[in-house]
């Protein structure tokens, strides 16, 4: 394991300038040094499988062959510097790339069994069922009542007001938002604070009762206080849900996962036990990724 | 020199000024332009202002009081016997001579006296025309020498430039705004004269409209009735049309090509659906009269209803299409305009498209929408073209949109055209009806913003 870790210099340095120039090149260009990916791809109990998956944007090939599990009751976290496809890849697992034009994306993604990307497939209730948090907090221009109740409403969750007053309150309350709105919830959600927002999105991710949830960089726009509570938020959220969250930050990473995916230019390059890939990382890049060599 | 010749003079000075400053600033520097205070050009738009604004100030004020000084210098040369007539008639006099001077032939025989008027007249004119060249000139070559003396590298040109364009900007928007306070005054004065021979109920209120007066008392003609409510039905009615037409069509047009449509058909039909704004209301006007009217007839006659040759459902149509464009292109942008992360929180959420648009997108976007179809509102409203040719003159008050209607745009046009006595009430009646129709516009324009500020969900 030492030998692999400890890499050469000189090796370093080649692998930096062929990334800088695969930078503007084509991503197809590293092939040959990185091969597949290293590390177990299999979770113990798996709820998603993806096998052989590419995307392309138009032309770009955003992530090719990409193979991972994520398992039940998991939080998978995905990293990488910018541009790597992590946030392209989370965002195929609930089909929201069938809103970009000219994206395409083949191989096999299996959430409990049934195929994500089956012709038979609505997207609707495969929404409903993996819910998605974004980078940026975007709750609705409306009330903070009608943003958890949003959802409920359009999947006739409830069938009385008091049912719906029961699924925003539970809601609020697993996202640790309650106490600190209960007193204003007619008041517009875009006037909380942007941690509080946050969270705003994800109690309304939660109001659907989905099975997976998947973050796209949820902390990025937040203050270390804000961050802390969405943290152990996921935390609780785990024993309930699937999570796969895309991260810049190894500190959180190593927080609140349990397995992490190392992807570069579009490739995924390490999956393992988030302890592994943070002591002892099987892969160059991915060790100096974490140790902030590059990225 | 003519002004017109002068303006010209003084613009190429102070191009001319514009590069002398911008020398001057790097002479005094010697080169090292990092060592002054601002972009050399900054000194050369100095100078040129320096060598325009106070001339151009001087000569404002010189020809806004010459021709008082000119009146003032003739009628004093004038012997007594005029001097001492009362002022209509000496104002006749001095416009004689003004002719005369002028070259016009006024009459055969023309008072040798008021020739002899007229040459001291333009001789005046030419000593007057000289001095202002003179003047304006040693103005600007002084402010451009003043303005090339104070340069130096600590100067401070930029700030200076700077705040004078702020004060232009603030001239230009003063503009716009007194513009509309004096047409609003005048409007309002010639309506204030109208008002006092026609009773403002009677006018509001009233039922009829035939504004016809007789000029002498053995013609035949009604005495002229000046209720105004038929045409505003009329305008009503027809903008209403207008408006069901253009509404549904050119909000499902904006949502399709927002929402639904790729961006190859968009750049395409949207730039098509703006021609319609370009065609102009003639066009639009003989369409409707020799194409759309004649079809309604036709069809009316078939199911054996009465159609009259001019409808106000031919003009409405054909104005509705004329507006769709308004509606559909604003709409459009400021559906665009709602940012993506809402379309994605609705769409994770398992929202189809129609939900996402109709509870999320709409809603944020209402207020744009809502100006959308008010400026398109305006437009119906004030529309004249269609309606003269399509919907008639016929007064009728009628809810019924298979007969001929008037609106208030129309009959200002027709209470105006040809020669007219400007204080009978029919002439009159027209700047009342433009008032009114000024009130209308603006309560609809504060009621839209009310309706926007109460339900708007903003988004930033």
């Amino acid at each position: 394991m030492n030998t692999v870790t400890q890499s050469k210099p000189e090796s370093v340095s080649r692998m930096k300038t062929l990334i800088s120039k695969s930078m503007f090149v084509k991503p197809l260009n590293l092939q040959g040094e990185m091969g597949a990916t290293v590390g177990s791809i299999h979770a113990d109990n798996p709820r998603i499988t993806c096998r052989n998956v590419n995307v392309f944007y138009a032309e770009n090939h955003a992530i090719q062959d990409i193979n991972l599990d994520i398992g039940t009751n998991e939080v998978i976290s995905l990293i990488g510097p910018s541009g790597c496809g992590k946030s392209t890849f989370l965002r195929c697992l609930n089909r929201m790339n069938d809103t970009v034009e000219g994206c395409r994306v083949s191989g096999e993604i299996k959430i409990d069994d049934f195929d994500v990307y089956s012709k038979h497939l609505d997207v609707v209730p495969l929404r409903a069922q993996v819910g998605m948090v974004f980078q940026k907090p975007n709750p609705f221009p409306k009330s903070i009542y009608d943003n958890i109740a949003y959802g409920p409403k359009i999947h006739g969750l409830a069938s009385t007001k008091a049912e719906l007053d029961q699924i925003v309150e539970s809601s609020l309350r697993k996202a640790g938002l309650w106490d600190e709105v209960k007193d204003r919830l007619d008041q517009p959600g875009t006037g909380l604070s942007g941690g509080q927002q946050q969270r705003l999105c994800i109690a309304r991710t939660l109001s659907v009762e989905p099975e997976v949830i998947l973050m796209d960089e949820p902390c990025s726009a937040l203050d270390p206080i804000a961050t802390a509570k969405i943290e152990q938020l996921i935390d609780e959220l785990r024993q309930r849900y699937t999570i796969a969250i895309v991260t810049h930050s190894m500190q959180q990473a190593a927080r609140v996962s349990q397995r992490t995916a190392y992807f570069h230019l579009g490739k995924l390059i390490e999956v393992g036990k988030t302890s592994d890939i943070f002591t002892n990382p099987l892969h160059e890049l991915t060790q100096d990724y974490i140790t902030g060599r590059f990225g | 020199m003519q002004t017109p010749y002068l303006l010209f003079t003084l613009l190429i000075l102070s191009v001319l000024a514009y590069f002398i400053g911008k020398r001057r600033s790097v002479t005094v520097v010697e080169g090292a332009l990092r060592e002054l205070h601002s972009l050399p050009a900054y000194y050369g738009y100095y100078t040129a202002l320096w060598g325009l604004i106070p001339a151009l100030f001087l000569m404002l004020v010189w020809l806004s009081f010459e021709p008082t000084w000119l009146a003032h210098q003739t009628v004093a040369s004038l012997p007594e016997e005029i001097k001492s007539l009362p002022s209509s008639k000496l104002n006749l006099q001095l416009n004689n001579i003004k002719n005369v001077a002028a070259g016009l032939q006024v009459s055969q025989r023309v008072d040798p006296l008021i020739v002899e008027a007229a040459e001291h007249y333009n001789r005046l004119r030419k000593i007057s025309n000289f001095a202002l060249t003179l003047v304006v000139l040693i103005c600007s070559l002084t402010g451009i020498w003043l303005a090339h003396k104070k340069i130096s590298k600590d100067y401070r040109a930029r700030n200076v430039v700077e705040k004078i364009m702020t004060g232009l900007m603030i001239l230009a928007s003063m503009i716009a705004i007194f513009t509309t306070v004096g047409i609003v005054a005048s409007v309002v004065f010639e309506s204030l004269l109208f008002f006092r021979q026609v009773p403002f109920f009677d006018f509001l209120f009233g039922l009829e409209w035939s504004p016809q007066t007789a000029l002498r008392a053995d013609q035949v003609g009604s005495s002229g009735a000046f209720g105004a409510v038929p045409l505003f039905a009329g305008t009503l009615l027809i903008s209403s049309i207008a408006l069901i037409v253009a509404v549904p069509i050119g909000l499902m047009s904006a949502i399709y090509l927002s929402e639904f449509a790729g961006s190859k058909f968009r750049n395409t039909a949207k730039p098509t659906l703006e021609i319609l704004a370009g065609i102009p209301t003639v066009v639009y006007g003989f369409f409707a009269a020799l194409t759309v009217a004649p079809f309604i007839r036709e069809t009316g006659e078939q199911w054996g209803w009465v159609v009259s040759s001019e409808s106000a459902l031919a003009a409405g149509l054909v104005m509705g299409i004329m507006i769709i464009p308004f509606v559909s292109s604003l709409s459009d942008d400021v559906i665009n305009a709602v940012p993506q992360s809402l379309r994605d929180a609705a769409y994770a959420l398992g929202a189809t498209q129609a939900e996402t648009i109709k509870q999320v997108i709409l809603p944020a976007a209402l207020p744009g929408i809502v100006g959308s179809i008010l400026l398109a509102a305006s437009r119906a409203i004030g529309e004249t073209m269609i309606v003269v040719m399509a919907a008639g003159l016929a007064a009728n008050l009628t809810a019924n949109p298979l007969e001929a209607v008037t609106t208030v745009t129309v009959q200002i046009v027709t209470l105006l055209v040809g020669d007219q006595e400007f204080d009978s009430p029919k002439t009159l009646a027209a700047f009342a009806l433009g008032l009114m129709l000024f009130v209308v516009t603006l309560a609809l324009n504060v009621i839209a913003l009310h309706i926007v500020r109460k339900y708007r969900e903003q988004y930033e």
